[in-house]
């Protein structure tokens, strides 16, 4: 057994946190969701570089312009964005729609779609959820009708992140009304700039603004259509799948962390530290144990799935795991800083430029991956057998 | 990076579960448990024989010669199977600190003894402080004509009253200030031993020192140098008493989730049931996650690393998950629970037992946080 990485991706992880320790300025830096306009066009030009050093998408195939490596390589590139608070762009292609077409996609779709986002030159959005299908996702509503070399799609996808620079959208809808509804479910690639694509942006507490998107009568070619029709759900599935280590998330929240213990240590109020009360001690040491055990829950997935393993509980566990430390991390140092805890970046006064404050919103997306209900109905269900 | 056990610790763990299955039933840890003996010595004799007494102590002693992984993975059958037994102060803890103080012939001669399950060894450390530390012992050990005279009070020693020898720890003064190591035996003149009635019976005296005279070829290492030896064995010890945990709770879990597809109460099996899932959900998760950081540090040791912060989480998380596994159980087995007769109480039992020894988890937490530069 071991935990240690071997000497290649030691190697790897040293060069890139080294390079990203180079590239970096303080006024890129993003600690959560909400990026500047400068701040995204800046991580578009961070992952062009990446992807010229072979590292974007290193965990992919090599002949999809990949660096033929495996998900712990990509995790630790995860990991490198995470800890160095870039802003991370292009995660929808690289982990999901890229993912999806590799396995699924038809020759023409790899050669069409694979090389722009290996190149960091494309924006993907996701579109699954709709305002009656959430964790039911499976009774999503959006029709796409076929007619002769068109399909038509008419309905609604609400939450969808990233659509503000997003070229193209990857979504589910329904192709066939009378299956059962697993079955009826086909995946498409359709180019944002469709005319009948309307967007509504939606502003969420963390600063993000994603959007409800609205597709009313929209005609896009059957080239649209990933792999077979009615196969989508399954297709869904298996790439949602495909990366579920969590390490960027992780790494985001542990710099965060790291940076605010350094902080209970040295930031003085009236000549003393708040390292100095034992009860901050002590709630930083209950921190961290919970913060070590998510990292580890995390590379565990990341490595069964370096393997071919499916991680079902697995992932479920890590995600879950994850999003409690963060909450209570983030109710934790509230509580530790104070009034100073509710001062907001725009404040001079703000303890480390409002960090903590944008977690103590960050931390209430509770919900991501699937709700905590429906991760804990998956670790008993996959992970223990008990009974649907 | 290898998150799995080899074949050949997956074997040892399928081989230790067969054996306590088979040696080990409930019912024969609730008989040594109501006669307070706590101990089964035709099991220990048996593990002597395969090689599983003094798992890590090197062969030429009389040891195993296994790794500590192994250790670890025999550790946690033997959570799982409630095994009564020495193991913790005998084996462990004083077989590491023979191992790491003892000269060449105290090696040869007391290690054997030990692996061969024919004596047992008891640490007798702690004070009135409740913890596991050299720091501010108040038992002396005084250089006279006839030996070093030992004095002092162990408040809570393990298997006092059938332990054949004891380590003693005293504060040595001079020359060298520090822990002092004396290997005593149990028989000795001065030696007076009254029982401490525990949880489930569980074997401890305290053990009154009174003028115990004893040789220097009884002295282990130089008094007053034993304090490293002392932490170090601490560490080991403390992976093993946390994976030891982990493995208890997991069978709590399976009894768990037994239990609940096929108890039936409003027409469907209670497990079912979305609050009964989500408990067990709960503490499958806190079950892998103590178990990533004890093996994690049990791997940096085993690297030669010593990481006292990681053995301290890994610690902080078996005592946090042993708790969720104690409620868990007794909320979901309900009243049959409370009663003596189901085996629940007897894991729940064990479970606060461990979340005491072997440091709680404020004394982890105050090392983390001064680990961590506090």
């Amino acid at each position: 057994m071991r935990f240690q990485f071997n000497k290649v991706q030691r190697n790897f992880r040293e060069d890139l946190s080294a390079f990203l320790e180079r590239e970096m300025l303080p006024q890129y830096e993003t600690v959560f969701g909400t990026y500047t306009e400068e701040q995204y066009w800046f991580g578009r030009a961070l992952a062009r570089k990446l992807a010229d050093r072979g590292w974007l998408t290193i965990g992919w195939p090599r002949e999809y312009g990949g660096g033929g490596e495996t998900l712990l390589e990509q995790s630790i590139l995860d990991e490198q964005i995470g800890y160095h608070k870039v802003p991370r762009v292009g995660i929808t292609g690289l982990n999901f729609a890229g993912p999806a077409i590799i396995k699924f996609g038809t020759e023409a779709q790899k050669r069409e779609y694979l090389p722009p986002i290996a190149r960091g030159e494309i924006e993907y959005c996701q579109g699954f959820t709709e305002p009656n299908a959430g964790s039911d996702l499976a009774s999503l509503e959006m029709r796409a009708f076929r007619n002769g070399d068109e399909f038509i799609l008419t309905g609604t996808k609400i939450f969808t992140s990233y659509y503000a620079h997003a070229d193209f959208i990857y979504l589910l809808a329904r192709t066939d009304a009378g299956a059962p509804k697993h079955r009826g479910i086909s995946l498409f690639i359709i180019d944002m700039k469709t005319p009948g694509i309307n967007c509504r942006p939606l502003y969420y507490i963390n600063g993000e603004v994603a959007a409800q998107i609205y597709f009313d009568d929209v005609h896009v070619p059957i080239s649209c259509l990933v792999g077979e029709e009615n196969s989508g759900w399954y297709y869904a599935m298996t790439t949602l799948d495909y990366e579920r280590a969590g390490l960027e998330r992780y790494a985001r929240v542990r710099r965060l962390f790291d940076d605010f213990v350094t902080f209970c240590q040295t930031a003085r109020y009236d000549g003393k530290t708040l390292g100095d009360n034992p009860v901050v001690q002590h709630k930083i040491a209950n921190l961290k144990v919970g913060m070590e055990g998510w990292e580890l829950a995390c590379w565990k997935v990341a490595w069964m799935q370096s393997r071919g393993e499916i991680p079902n509980a697995e992932a479920s566990i890590a995600f879950l795991f994850g999003t409690e430390q963060r909450l209570k991390f983030a109710q934790e140092a509230m509580e530790i800083l104070g009034f100073y805890s509710t001062l907001t970046i725009e404040s001079d006064l703000a303890p480390l430029q409002g960090g903590i404050e944008g977690l103590s919103r960050e931390s209430l997306h509770l919900h991501g991956a699937g709700t905590m209900e429906i991760h804990r109905n998956i670790i008993a269900q996959r992970g223990l057998g008990l009974p649907r | 990076m290898d998150m799995k056990l080899d074949q050949g610790q997956e074997m040892l763990r399928s081989t230790a579960r067969q054996f306590l299955e088979a040696e080990c039933p409930i019912s024969l840890v609730r008989e040594l448990e109501s006669n307070g003996q706590w101990h089964s010595s035709e099991i220990w004799e048996r593990m002597s024989d395969l090689g599983w007494l003094g798992m890590t102590i090197p062969v030429e002693y009389g040891g195993g010669g296994g790794t500590l992984l192994d250790q670890l993975v025999l550790a946690e059958e033997m959570g799982r199977a409630l095994l009564p037994g020495p193991f913790m102060t005998s084996d462990i803890l004083c077989g590491q600190l023979l191992l790491n103080t003892g000269n060449e012939e105290q090696k040869r001669e007391f290690l054997p003894m030990m692996s061969s399950g024919n004596a047992i060894f008891a640490l007798a450390l702690a004070e009135k402080n409740p913890g596991l530390t050299s720091y501010g012992l108040t038992t002396t050990g005084m250089n006279s004509k006839d030996g070093y005279r030992i004095n002092g009070t162990k408040l809570v020693v393990p298997y006092a009253a059938t332990a054949e020898y004891f380590i003693c720890g005293f504060n040595n003064n001079h020359p060298n200030k520090g822990l002092g190591l004396a290997l005593v035996q149990a028989k000795s003149p001065g030696v007076l031993i009254t029982p401490l009635k525990s949880i489930a019976n569980y074997p401890r005296g305290k053990v009154d020192f009174c003028d115990v005279v004893v040789r220097e070829q009884s002295l282990l290492g130089i008094p007053g140098k034993a304090d490293k030896p002392l932490k170090l064995a601490i560490e080991y010890a403390t992976l093993i008493q946390s994976v030891e945990m982990v493995g208890r709770a997991q069978k709590i879990l399976e009894m768990v989730v037994d239990y609940s597809k096929t108890r039936v109460q409003f027409g469907r099996p209670i497990g079912s049931f979305q609050a009964v899932q989500h408990q067990c959900a709960d503490l499958r998760v806190a079950i892998d996650v103590a178990r990533l950081l004890v093996y994690r540090g049990a791997c940096s040791l085993a690297d030669g690393q010593t990481s006292y912060e990681q053995v301290a989480m890994a610690k902080v998380a078996a005592n946090e998950t042993s708790r969720k596994a104690t409620a868990t159980g007794h909320g979901i087995f309900a009243g049959i629970s409370y009663t003596l007769d189901h085996d629940m109480q007897m894991f729940s039992a064990r479970n606060k037992l461990a979340e005491a020894s072997m440091g709680n988890t404020i004394s982890h937490i105050n090392e983390i946080a001064l680990l961590m530069g506090f």
